[in-house]
C-alpha cells in the first residue's frame, strides 16, 4: 500500500500545543504542504505572530523570525527588502493584525510589498483567554462583552481583507475557511497561489482564514465548524476578494483574442 | 481492502472532526487513555475504508496516515 497522506516535511514531529480542533493546526499544515509542493524549503521565511501562534516556529521547519505583537508585515518587509530572492510570508491572527499591528499591516499592505500574510480570523483573542477583538460579531458573547457585543459601546466587526481590497498596493485577497475538508482544500488552493504570486514579483498578497475556536468560543469543536457556516460567513463572506494577476491574466487573454 | 488509516493515538486530541468527515463512520471514540490525558479516536478494523482521506485532511493533529493502493 502506498502512503497517500502523510505528515508534510517542511512540519516538524512536535505536538501541536493547540487547544483540540483549533484551527491555527490546520492552516501550519496547509502552509507546510504548500512549501513542500512548491519546493521553497530552503528559501522560505516565516514571521510568526504574538498570539496563540507565537510558538509556531516549533512546528514549521524553515526559518522563521518573531516579531514583535502586530509588527509581523513591517519585519516582513525589512527580510524582503533585504533577501529579496526568499520567500517571505507572515502569519497573524486577528489581535494581531486587526488590532494592535492594524498600523504596519494596512501601510505594508499600502506599499504592496511583495510579501504574503496568512489572517487567522477567529473572532476573539485566543491566548489571553477569549477577550473581545475587533472581529467579533455583533452579539457574540466574550469574556469583555459578557452581554454579547453592541456596536454603540464596541463598534462593528472589521472587515480586514474588504479594506485592505480598497488599496492599490494589493493583489491578491481571498477569504476562505478551515471548518470542513472541501473548504480546507479550498484554502490550500489559495494560500499555494499567493505564495505562487510572491514567487512571480506579483505583490502584495493576504489570505483571511476564518478559523474555528471551540475553548474561547465554548462550544464543541463540530459546533464551532458550524457555528463558522452559519454566523461568520454571514459577515465575513467567503471567496475571492481580489486578484489582480488573474484578471490582467483574463484581459490579456482576452485582448489576445481579438481579430 | 481499498485503503487504510493509521491513528497515532499520542497525538489525536479528541476533537472527533474525523468522525464527522468519515462518510462511512469507519472511526469510533474511545475509552483509553493516551499520556496526554486524552482519549484517541479508534479505527474499527476489519471495515472497509476507501482511503479517500477526509478524515487525515480534516486532522487538525496531523495524527492520521492514509494508505491506498
Amino acid at each position: 500500500m502506498k502512503k497517500v497522506f502523510g505528515r508534510p516535511k517542511s512540519m516538524k514531529s512536535n505536538i501541536f500545543h493547540y487547544c483540540a480542533g483549533c484551527g491555527h493546526s490546520l492552516a501550519h499544515r496547509l502552509i507546510a504542504e504548500v512549501i513542500d509542493e512548491l519546493d521553497i524549503r530552503g528559501i522560505t521565511i516565516g514571521v510568526p505572530p504574538a498570539g496563540c501562534a507565537v510558538l509556531a516556529y516549533n512546528y514549521f521547519d524553515v526559518d522563521m523570525i518573531e516579531a514583535q505583537h502586530g509588527r509581523g508585515p513591517a519585519t516582513a518587509t525589512g527580510i524582503k527588502r533585504a533577501l529579496p530572492d526568499r520567500v517571505v510570508f507572515s502569519y497573524q491572527g486577528d489581535g494581531d493584525l486587526a488590532a494592535i499591528g492594524i498600523a504596519e499591516s494596512f501601510h505594508a499592505a499600502n506599499r504592496g510589498e511583495n510579501i504574503t500574510v496568512i489572517f487567522m480570523n477567529n473572532a476573539v483573542y485566543g491566548m489571553t483567554g477569549g477577550q473581545m477583538a475587533p472581529t467579533s460579531m455583533l452579539g457574540q458573547k466574550t469574556t469583555t462583552s459578557p452581554a454579547g457585543r453592541k456596536n454603540v459601546l464596541d463598534g462593528y466587526p472589521i472587515q480586514i481583507s474588504e479594506i485592505f481590497a480598497q488599496l492599490p498596493g494589493t493583489s491578491y485577497i481571498e477569504r476562505c475557511t478551515v471548518n470542513s475538508p472541501a473548504s480546507i482544500l479550498k484554502a490550500k488552493k489559495a494560500i499555494r497561489k499567493a505564495f505562487q504570486y510572491q514567487i512571480d514579483g506579483l505583490g502584495f498578497s493576504m489570505i483571511e482564514i476564518l478559523s474555528p475556536c471551540p475553548t474561547n468560543w465554548k462550544m464543541t469543536p463540530i459546533d464551532s465548524c458550524r457555528w463558522i457556516d452559519e454566523v461568520m460567513t454571514k459577515q465575513f463572506p467567503l471567496g475571492v476578494i481580489k486578484d489582480i494577476p488573474a484578471e490582467a491574466a483574463k484581459a490579456r487573454k482576452e485582448g489576445g483574442q481579438k481579430p | 481492502m481499498k485503503g487504510h488509516i493509521v491513528i497515532d493515538s499520542e497525538l489525536c486530541k479528541e476533537c472527533h472532526l474525523c468522525i464527522h468527515a468519515c462518510k462511512k463512520g469507519l472511526i469510533v471514540p474511545s475509552h483509553e487513555y493516551n499520556s496526554r490525558g486524552y482519549r484517541p479516536v479508534r479505527f474499527k478494523e476489519g471495515e472497509e475504508c476507501t482511503g479517500c482521506a477526509l478524515c487525515a485532511t480534516t486532522c487538525p493533529d496531523i495524527a492520521i496516515e492514509v494508505y491506498r493502493e
